[in-house]
């Protein structure tokens, strides 16, 4: 679990996330979603801890993370695993060396151990063959995969995702966010994950916090989203015409009921 | 006062940079790699510059040292004094600080804009010392070995020049070149090259390091690279000749 009080972030004076107040939970995929720049990527990285905050606590099961030393906070940091918007394999390795790297620093593993990990987590993204290939020999989907696979590798109690979805096209992004899920329940890790993709949030949204101008707006699950009569909310959730639809689609059957 | 932060920055990163490394294996392993990123790949244009520098010297030696009462062999002397104390550590460093600085510069650059950096951070590693350290390490060993090969192959040039126009005896340029020979040159050369070999390293690691925003900013975080390395290059060899050789 992965709780956050009265977190306030800003950048030069400007506030960006303003008495955030939010409970993460474990084994469930939660989602932040927000427009664009609306403090989404700002809050994760302020829970991992890339960014410094300004005021509040951050809790990883009942430990403040926020009074942590580097060192302390180094240990944490082992059991978080983190998918980036654009993957962020490095580029000068291998998709094997790339998933291997978080054995080769920090486990006791022989070489062949950790071979057998890295392509137990490949094969458990669905990736086969790729062993040898460079990121920039894969595709975008590839790529998402062999970082869920880094960021699994060292069995991880913590999952950070950021837009996961973002330049895949949808039959991809079903495959990524079912297979997030899957790992989340299968691992029993803490995830959460940053979007703004309606299909993530109606395909595996548990826990839904919603972010407007830097302040928590509205929280719920997927179920809640379409019952809701928060004004920001609806305006960024039936934003498509598609989703306008499905609203009314569900209205017209709950009033037939 | 931007300048005493931005020191101030360079230095905190140092720190970290020098900070012990998770494990001496893989830095082992990294610091190989580098060296044949950053060293190896140089042999070729140092070659090139040394080749042709060491044949320039000894043409213009021997156009300006026309005189009866001037020894030839002094043509090969002035030609083994200007590559060992200045060229072959000085100006090749300038020339490698455009070539691996720029190239430093813009691969941290590059991996810090792409969050590279911040996936290594997350998985606990010390991301300045992964990555900088190593280039450091290997630049500062490799260089001076860079640096006697310059010489050699810059007096080498000399030589083939002075058979090839005939503007001097060969046997005259090689007596040169052992008259009056201090090996003291060669050490003040090569503790030149590792102090050079840091600087352009490290100068190039913190402009890399600390790029925000796009391809734009990697430009001009390398480009800065290259001209601060150069300035300091320049210092740092007014400051080793005081202290070496005064």
């Amino acid at each position: 679990m992965i709780r956050t009080e009265h977190l306030v972030k800003s950048f030069d004076g400007r506030v960006v996330l303003d008495d955030i107040n939010a409970e993460f939970d474990k084994g469930k995929t939660n989602l932040i979603i927000g427009q664009s720049g609306s403090g989404k990527t700002v809050l994760l990285k302020s829970i991992v801890g890339l960014f410094p905050i300004d005021s509040g606590k951050i809790y990883y099961n009942d430990i403040c993370y926020t009074d942590l030393n580097f060192k302390e906070r180094k240990e944490i940091r082992k059991d978080i695993g983190m998918i980036f918007q654009g993957g962020a394999l490095l580029d000068s390795s291998t998709v094997e060396e790339n998933v291997r790297l978080p054995l080769d620093l920090f486990s006791t593993m022989t070489p062949a151990e950790k071979l057998d990990r890295v392509n137990f987590c490949l094969d458990r993204v669905n990736l086969h063959d790729a062993n040898r290939l460079y990121p920039s020999e894969l595709s975008g989907g590839m790529v998402k995969r062999v970082a869920i696979a880094r960021a699994i590798v060292l069995n991880p109690k913590y999952l950070f995702c950021d837009e996961p979805n973002s330049g895949l096209d949808p039959m991809t992004s079903v495959v990524i966010d079912n297979l997030i899920k899957e790992i989340t329940e299968e691992y029993q890790i803490t995830t959460i994950i940053n979007t703004h993709d309606m299909n993530s949030v109606m395909e595996i949204g548990e826990k839904i916090i919603f972010i407007h101008d830097g302040k928590k707006w509205w929280e719920g699950t997927k179920h809640d989203i379409m019952q809701s009569n928060n004004k920001e909310l609806n305006d960024f959730v039936f934003a498509s015409a598609m989703a306008k639809r499905a609203k009314m689609n569900a209205e017209t059957c709950e009033k037939r009921a | 006062m931007k300048l005493f932060e931005l020191i101030g920055k360079y230095f905190i990163l140092m720190s970290k940079v020098f900070s012990r490394p998770e494990k001496f294996y893989i830095y082992r392993r990294r610091i190989f790699d580098e060296m044949d990123a950053l060293g190896f790949n140089s042999i070729g244009i140092v070659a090139i510059v040394s080749v042709f520098m060491g044949a320039v010297i000894t043409l213009q030696m021997a156009i300006n040292l026309e005189s009866p009462f001037i020894p030839k062999s002094l043509i090969g002397y002035a030609t083994r004094e200007s590559m060992f104390l200045e060229f072959s550590s000085t100006v090749v460093a300038l020339i490698l600080a455009g070539k691996v600085g720029s190239n430093i510069a813009s691969e941290i650059g590059t991996m810090r804009i792409t969050e590279q950096i911040d996936a290594l951070e997350i998985m606990g590693v010390n991301s300045a010392s992964y990555l900088i350290l190593p280039k450091i390490v290997s630049m500062v060993f490799f260089f001076p070995f860079l640096t006697i090969f310059s010489m050699a192959v810059g007096i080498f040039g000399g030589y083939l020049i002075s058979i090839a126009t005939g503007i001097l005896n060969p046997e005259s340029y090689l007596d040169g070149l052992w008259y009056d020979f201090r090996p003291y040159s060669i050490t003040y050369s090569l503790i030149k090259a590792a102090v050079f070999g840091f600087l352009i390293t490290s100068i190039s690691g913190f402009y890399g390091y600390f790029a925000r925003g796009n391809s734009l900013e990697v430009g001009r975080a390398s480009t800065k690279a290259v001209v601060v390395s150069s300035i300091f290059i320049l210092i740092f060899n007014l400051i080793l000749t005081q202290l070496f050789l005064i």
